[in-house]
């Protein structure tokens, strides 16, 4: 333990703490801008300045370690004045036009302006020229909000291992983007929108489609469907003050019953439904294997379409992995256009399909030509969480005082196996909670159907299972060991991928999310998220999945209604034609599109 | 800065040639860490200029992202992604230079070759940049054309300069 003093109080903490740090852990509140907990530090914007005794000049606490005996002062003239000028600074090159931006009340830097008593503009400086870059479906880049932090950078570049943005050129024309001029919807970005989650200001932001689905709702021609993905009821709370880890789920089917939405459906239904899909295709691949049929394994999880367009791009000769599934909202929409148009008599050109999602990258999967059934689309916009709780503070819903609901029928029954999708390792979760009853007639042999070591936020987990005393079909596997992987983010995906291409992958089966900690951090669940907030979503998830009666996917009845009825039976005619998909050879610089 | 490294005979190398002897610089360089400013001298040495396929040669051989390697070429003055002339007019515009005079040559190497800053003559003859101190301060206002030092440059004697190549 190291002994200082920060403003006359004595403290104690752990060594190689920061003094930013030191003095939170003892309810001191630096004002700081570019610092992110345990994501960036970095020092750019030097905010948080800080006097130390014996230090000439003034010190950026998020930079400098404590040591014994130090002497800090955080609240001096002199520290006033000098973060003042950096702020004003900062200020002279930002557009003031706050009140038309989309960040306006949720604006680190107008906070952070408010907290250090800024009361007019000094400085009349030059402006940096504004480029706004909207050519990609996901994400929208304004150079002239961007206040140089380098948060999209660490994020970019560090957290996913993707590294689209960068700082490019120098001093006052320093800007952070792509290289050259080159547009988003040019480079290889997942659209995954970490970025975005990160951003301070309103430099980086999803693509707005909260118009569209006005549009829609407008038109009294159309039966608009709106489905949520199972992380949006973990998070949405947050947008209208709730602790972070509220379920708000009979909430948000009110308060999309009342902004006017014909049907209100759940992702977790075909959740469930891309369950039985994916483990059908997993062991029919292990089958093949087994019998000396070609096939390929590992077999690797397609709900992320950010993790999909990453390994379309890093990983293009290795898509014979990826498992063909579409992902669930895809699915959902690809049977509401026929399924479901059937059962109400509609024309599926009639219906418009908005799905809520925690991603950006969701986005631009609704874009490809691959998600095209009979001439729709299967689904017609995209918002994430951040948009949904816009629209419906403009509808004017105070969404505290709603009363619960549920969601409609066939398509928003679900299984807790269905919930944990939200989640890294919940996919593999419920994958197995399936598979292996198939195989054995027998139950997960796990505490409450939890395969913990695959649960949680460490970068790489894994777990293995050996099959013993399996039904008839299936006694091939007697004595297998299936090992799994779970990765979320793209970097630990990368590790992983490396070892597929390498041929030396030892796992069977591989999870992969493509923002760390899965869905519930994806690119557009609320800001911040940070470990805490991220830690009781995850928890939220878990209380969702064990207070349901139905715990696995094969056990929902409307799952199994829509076999019978519709699809016949798993990886059948109609399930390759609606559910199921292909990749695209992209490249790292889509030299393969070329 | 090493100004020799650009006067190999490289223009005589065909695009294949100067790949390969780009990837053999990589090989050298890429166990050492921070060497991506050498080897994009290097590169730009033996090539002439930094385009954008020459970059992404480079970042997929380091296995680094083209952001990254495009955020130091427009960093630094001294790498170009355009093509350059045979001639490459740099006028010193460090401090000594800059008080005796440089931003002077510069207006006047305007008007004789038509240039702005880090534009080449449409012949492909002469490049015009400028450069933050070469190290010459003694010899203020000072030019080089690639590897010639001209001294205490009189922006009347620019025209005979010129003349000379």
């Amino acid at each position: 333990m190291v002994n200082l003093t920060i403003n006359n109080k004595k403290i104690s903490v752990k060594e190689g703490t920061t003094i930013l740090e030191a003095a939170r852990q003892n309810n001191i509140l630096i004002p700081s801008l570019c610092y992110l907990e345990n994501v960036h530090v970095f020092g750019s914007c030097r905010i948080c300045v800080v006097e130390v005794e014996g230090a000439r000049n003034l010190q950026a606490s998020c930079m400098v370690p404590v040591k014994e005996g130090m002497v800090v002062r955080t609240n001096t003239e002199r520290v006033r004045k000098a973060r003042k000028l950096l702020y004003e600074l900062m200020l002279s090159d930002h557009p003031d036009n706050c009140l038309s931006c989309q960040r306006n009340q949720n604006c680190e830097f107008q906070k952070l302006g408010e907290i250090i008593g800024i009361s007019k503009e000094r400085f009349d400086g030059e402006m940096y020229m504004s480029k706004v870059d909207d050519s990609s479906p996901s994400i929208v880049r304004d150079t002239s909000k961007c206040i140089l932090c380098r948060r999209c950078v660490t994020v970019c570049n560090g957290i996913q291992g993707v590294g689209i943005l960068n700082a490019q050129n120098r001093g006052f024309r320093t800007v952070i983007g792509p290289p050259g001029t080159l547009a988003l919807n040019t480079v290889n970005c997942t659209y995954c929108g970490q970025c975005t989650v990160v951003c301070p200001v309103a430099a980086l932001q999803e693509k707005d489609s909260t118009q569209d689905v006005w549009n829609a709702l407008s038109d009294k021609d159309k039966r608009v469907i709106i489905q949520t993905a199972p992380a949006i009821r973990a998070a949405l709370g947050e947008e209208f003050g709730y602790e972070p880890g509220t379920l708000v789920t009979g909430k948000m089917v009110s308060a999309l019953r009342e902004m006017g939405f014909d049907d209100v459906f759940d992702t977790n239904f075909t959740a469930d439904l891309t369950i039985i899909e994916e483990g059908n295709e997993f062991l029919r691949r292990v089958k093949n294997v087994f019998s000396g049929v070609p096939d390929t394994l590992p077999m690797i999880t397609s709900c992320s379409p950010g993790w999909i367009k990453y390994v379309e791009h890093v990983f293009p000769d290795e898509l014979d992995h990826i498992s063909t599934c579409k992902s669930p909202h895809m699915m959902l929409g690809a049977l509401a256009k026929s399924y479901y148009a059937n059962k109400i008599g509609e024309d599926p050109r009639n219906i418009f399909v908005v799905s809520v999602m925690p991603c950006t990258a969701k986005k631009f999967e609704i874009t490809r030509q691959e998600m095209i059934n009979n001439g729709c689309p299967n689904v017609d916009a995209v918002i994430t969480t951040r948009e949904l709780a816009k629209m419906i503070k403009d509808a004017g819903i105070d969404f505290s005082k709603l009363e619960e609901d549920t969601f409609d029928n066939p398509l928003g029954l679900s299984t807790g196996a269905a919930d944990i999708f939200a989640t890294t390792g919940g996919v593999m979760e419920a994958a197995l909670r399936t598979v292996y009853e198939v195989v054995t007639g027998r139950e997960l042999p796990f505490d409450k159907l939890h395969v913990e070591s695959l649960a949680g936020f460490e970068q790489i987990k894994t777990a293995e299972i050996t099959i013993r005393d399996p039904v008839p079909e299936y006694k091939f596997l007697d004595g297998f060991t299936v090992k799994v992987a779970v990765t979320s983010g793209l970097a630990g995906a990368k590790k992983l991928m490396n070892e597929v291409a390498q041929g030396a992958s030892p796992y069977h089966f591989i999870e992969v999310m493509g923002c760390p900690g899965g869905c519930i951090s994806g690119g557009g669940q609320p800001r911040p998220t940070n470990d805490y907030i991220r830690q009781k979503r995850l928890e939220a998830i878990y209380k969702e999945d064990e207070g349901k009666t139905l715990r696995k996917s094969h056990e929902n009845p409307f799952v199994m209604a829509l076999y019978d009825e519709f699809l016949k039976k798993p990886l059948g005619h109609k399930s390759h034609e609606l559910l199921h998909t292909h990749y695209v050879k992209r490249g790292i610089y889509n030299e393969y599109l070329e | 800065m090493d100004i020799q490294v650009e006067q190999c005979n490289c223009s005589e190398l065909t695009e294949e040639e100067k790949l390969e002897r780009i990837a053999e610089v990589i090989e050298d360089y890429r166990h050492r860490e921070g060497s991506l400013i050498q080897i994009l001298h290097l590169a730009q040495g033996i090539y002439g200029y930094l385009p954008i396929h020459v970059q992404k040669f480079i970042a997929q051989r380091l296995n680094i992202p083209l952001s990254e390697v495009y955020g130091v070429v427009s960093f630094y003055s001294f790498f170009t992604t355009s093509k350059r002339g045979k001639y490459v007019i740099r006028v010193c515009l460090g401090t000594a230079c800059y008080v005796r005079g440089g931003k002077k040559i510069v207006e006047r190497l305007h008007e004789i070759l038509g240039l702005d800053v880090g534009e080449t003559t449409p012949d492909g003859k002469f490049t015009l940049e400028v450069m933050r101190c070469i190290g010459a301060c003694s010899l203020a206002p000072a030019i080089t054309i690639n590897d010639t030092v001209y001294k205490q440059v009189n922006p009347d004697k620019l025209q005979q300069i010129i003349d000379l190549y």
